[in-house]
């Protein structure tokens, strides 16, 4: 198993990289800001002593009032794992940065998101429907649909 | 109370007389049988008295028909082990003539629809239906192909596979087990058996 290593620590590291992204901190889960999304990311990944280089899963979360996309990423150089989230609140239109660029893995993932919960990745070089057909109508994993 | 009078012989004395006539009887028969019976079919040549049995066409056809029904290889979901157990030895639809599963539809007569059929698979599911020759059968096998079960409200899955293809024989369980799809087989066998051949126009 891998360690699961504190939100705290992770937060004022990230902190004092990129000022004012984090917003929430739990025991080993970290909020940052959608917008300052990619750049945690890249400092996640590419930070020596952190090195984050698998992301095992990316889940979206309905909460009715915001939707919330979790990244679950672990480094098999140095065996821990971390917990990232990030929360957007514009629900007729939800978007957070693709992080394909870093992570080949999140390809699918984000389209699997895109599909199900209907939130749009910036960035996604092939962002289109991958569980159901083309011409579906609505988002089905949404609180609200039916 | 009188009890009826009974005049005891000895059998002995009579035994003599019985075995003679019984004798006799078997010599009678022995000189009768140095003759043997005439064969009725002796006037047909020795080849077509082997080789003809008379019989309707729709007997012959359909006893073939039965028992070649080779099933196309496919599965969509959990129900295809069961169908998969049911082709190994221990339940072995070889008994049948059915061991041989076509990997084209082409050169199948028979679509075990094994599991839950969404929206986005009923294309090819279709195709695979329409590829296959005439005569063809369909099974619909579990609770997902014949009515959606707990799926049925769903917005992927296709609400029976009847919405698609037109089903032969409904097989329910969640998965069927290996033996209740080979009684379904059995009634596709009887629905078979009473076909009525007719030739292409």
């Amino acid at each position: 198993m891998t360690v699961a290593l504190s939100g705290k620590d992770l937060a004022t590291k990230i902190d004092k990289a990129i000022s004012q992204t984090v917003i929430g901190i739990a025991d080993n889960s970290i909020t940052v800001k959608s917008q300052g999304l990619f750049q945690v990311a890249k400092f996640l990944k590419e930070t020596p002593e952190l090195e984050f280089d698998l992301l095992v899963n990316i889940s979206g979360v309905d909460y009715m009032d915001y939707f919330e996309v979790v990244y679950h990423l672990v480094s098999l150089k140095h065996n821990h794992s971390m917990v990232l989230k990030t929360v957007c609140l514009d629900r007729d239109n939800p978007a957070v940065p693709s992080v394909v660029s870093l992570w080949r893995g999140a390809d699918f993932l984000e389209r699997e998101e895109y599909d199900l919960i209907g939130i749009r990745f910036e960035g996604h070089p092939n962002l289109k429907r991958i569980y159901l057909w083309d011409g579906f109508k609505g988002h089905p994993l949404r609180r609200d649909y039916l | 109370m009188e009890i009826a009078s009974f005049e005891w012989k000895n059998p002995l004395e009579k035994s003599a007389e019985l075995d003679k006539a019984e004798g006799q009887t078997i010599e009678q028969i022995r000189t009768m049988a140095q003759q043997k019976c005439q064969d009725p079919d002796q006037w047909l040549d020795r080849d077509l008295k082997h080789n003809v049995i008379v019989t309707s066409i729709d007997a012959v056809i359909n006893l073939g028909r039965r028992y070649s029904v080779w099933p196309v290889n496919f599965g969509l979901a959990c129900c295809a082990f069961e169908m998969i157990a049911l082709a190994a030895p221990r339940f072995d639809i070889s008994r049948f003539g059915m061991e041989l599963f076509r990997s084209s539809p082409r050169q199948a007569d028979l679509m075990i629809v094994a599991g839950t059929l969404t929206w986005k698979m009923a294309p090819q599911v279709k195709r695979i239906y329409e590829q296959m020759p005439e005569p063809k059968w369909v099974i619909a096998m579990g609770v997902c192909a014949i009515s959606g079960g707990t799926f049925a409200e769903s917005y992927s899955v296709v609400p029976g596979v009847n919405c698609i293809v037109p089903v032969d024989v409904y097989v329910p369980g969640c998965p069927p087990r290996a033996d209740a799809l080979l009684y379904g087989i059995t009634r596709l066998h009887d629905k078979i058996k009473k076909d009525t051949f007719r030739p292409l126009k």
